[in-house]
């Protein structure tokens, strides 16, 4: 059943999380690419669409996937699902606050799972190295597309640097792939 | 603690205009909470706010909602909890659901396509900017070093399911801070 497959899907997701921002992308790009929810396409221009709305990735995401499968009550399973895990957690840890604050077995933990975090990122980082700029694998390759991607992912890296807010970041990338699409030789 | 209704009511208005009013995720919404929280509505200190953010990072979940349900339980107890919690989802929530209705309608038009094909290039430099960040925060060391690097190769290259790489890091980090702290002793 649909309802329950996005609950428990998003439900693993949200458990299994740690960390804000990105270091949920491993495990939606593997458990929704796999299960075809999304293409690795959609789901890199998905991030770009919740960078400008508003609330978190997680939630956005799991909203999104949820109503394309299911509506409503898709959306309403998925976001439960993604929540549902902190939420019960976190009334848990609040309760044992204290004894949370200076576990040595938390804190053990925590050291492992801090680096692990930022290599699975980098793994997603690499993949959606892929998607970008090979999108139909190492043999269709086309050089028009290759060099514009190549060409904005460099300006915006620098200008991200130089800490341009990402909403203008997506813009200006935006603006210039339009650019580079219609300016493309036939 | 007593289960105040007002308190309540006011809790899930000020997450819902914090969840509103973010664009980018947890890390951006720190700041809101510490005006709304603790120099607004004085609930809680900011030092309660940096040690609920501290533990907002190292639980399960997103750190949005891991920040929204602690500051609801300590106002408030599990129904504040709960209270700012739908407070702080249901901006996005509303905003999604719109969306998924012409997303996909709007994603072939073709002027969208090439917007999207610059996109995608500028959310990878997104990405790396935060992956850089977060490698600046993380803690350094050999055991650090290598958690790291296992997990890349095993993500990247060779397919190992990523509740595996976390149960297995934990355990990792656990052991290793043990070792360590018997060899100090």
């Amino acid at each position: 059943m649909v309802y329950l497959e996005l609950f428990g899907t998003f439900f693993k997701i949200g458990l299994f999380t740690i960390g804000g921002g990105y270091a949920m992308l491993p495990m939606i790009q593997a458990d929704v690419l796999a299960k075809g929810w999304m293409t690795a396409e959609e789901l890199v221009n998905f991030i770009a669409v919740s960078e400008s709305t508003p609330g978190t990735f997680a939630v956005n995401i799991s909203t999104y996937i949820g109503a394309e499968l299911a509506g409503l009550p898709g959306a309403f399973c998925a976001t439960l699902g993604v929540v549902l895990p902190s939420f019960l957690i976190i009334l848990l840890v609040a309760h044992f606050y204290l004894a949370f604050r200076s576990s040595r077995v938390v804190s053990g933990v925590m050291t492992g799972l801090r680096p692990a975090v930022i290599g699975m990122i980098g793994a997603a980082v690499i993949s959606v190295g892929q998607t970008v700029f090979l999108p139909d694998g190492l043999a269709a390759v086309t050089a028009y597309p290759l060099l514009c991607s190549l060409a904005i992912f460099a300006l915006m890296a620098f200008l991200t640097f130089r800490k341009l807010h990402p909403i203008a970041i997506i813009l200006l990338s935006a603006l210039l792939g339009i650019a580079a699409g219609y300016l493309q030789p036939m | 603690m007593r289960t105040d209704l007002g308190k309540a009511r006011l809790l899930f208005w000020t997450f819902f205009k914090i969840g509103a009013f973010t664009f980018g995720g947890g890390y951006a919404m720190i700041p809101l909470i510490q005006r709304e929280v603790a120099e607004h509505h004085h609930w809680l200190t900011e030092q309660d706010i940096l040690d609920i953010v501290a533990i907002a990072e190292s639980t399960p979940g997103p750190i949005a909602i891991n920040s929204a349900t602690f500051v609801g339980y300590q106002v408030c107890g599990a129904f504040g909890a709960f209270c700012a919690t739908v407070g702080v989802v249901l901006p996005s929530f509303v905003v999604i659901y719109a969306i998924s209705f012409v997303l996909r309608q709007f994603s072939e038009l073709t002027v969208v396509q090439y917007a999207f094909n610059g996109i995608r290039a500028g959310v990878l430099a997104l990405l790396l900017k935060a992956l850089l960040s977060m490698y600046r925060q993380s803690p350094k060391g050999a055991v650090a070093y290598a958690v790291m690097a296992g997990a890349f190769v095993l993500t990247a290259f060779c397919g190992v399911d990523a509740v595996l790489v976390i149960l297995a890091s934990a355990a990792v980090g656990l052991i290793s801070s043990y070792l360590m702290k018997r060899r100090a002793a």
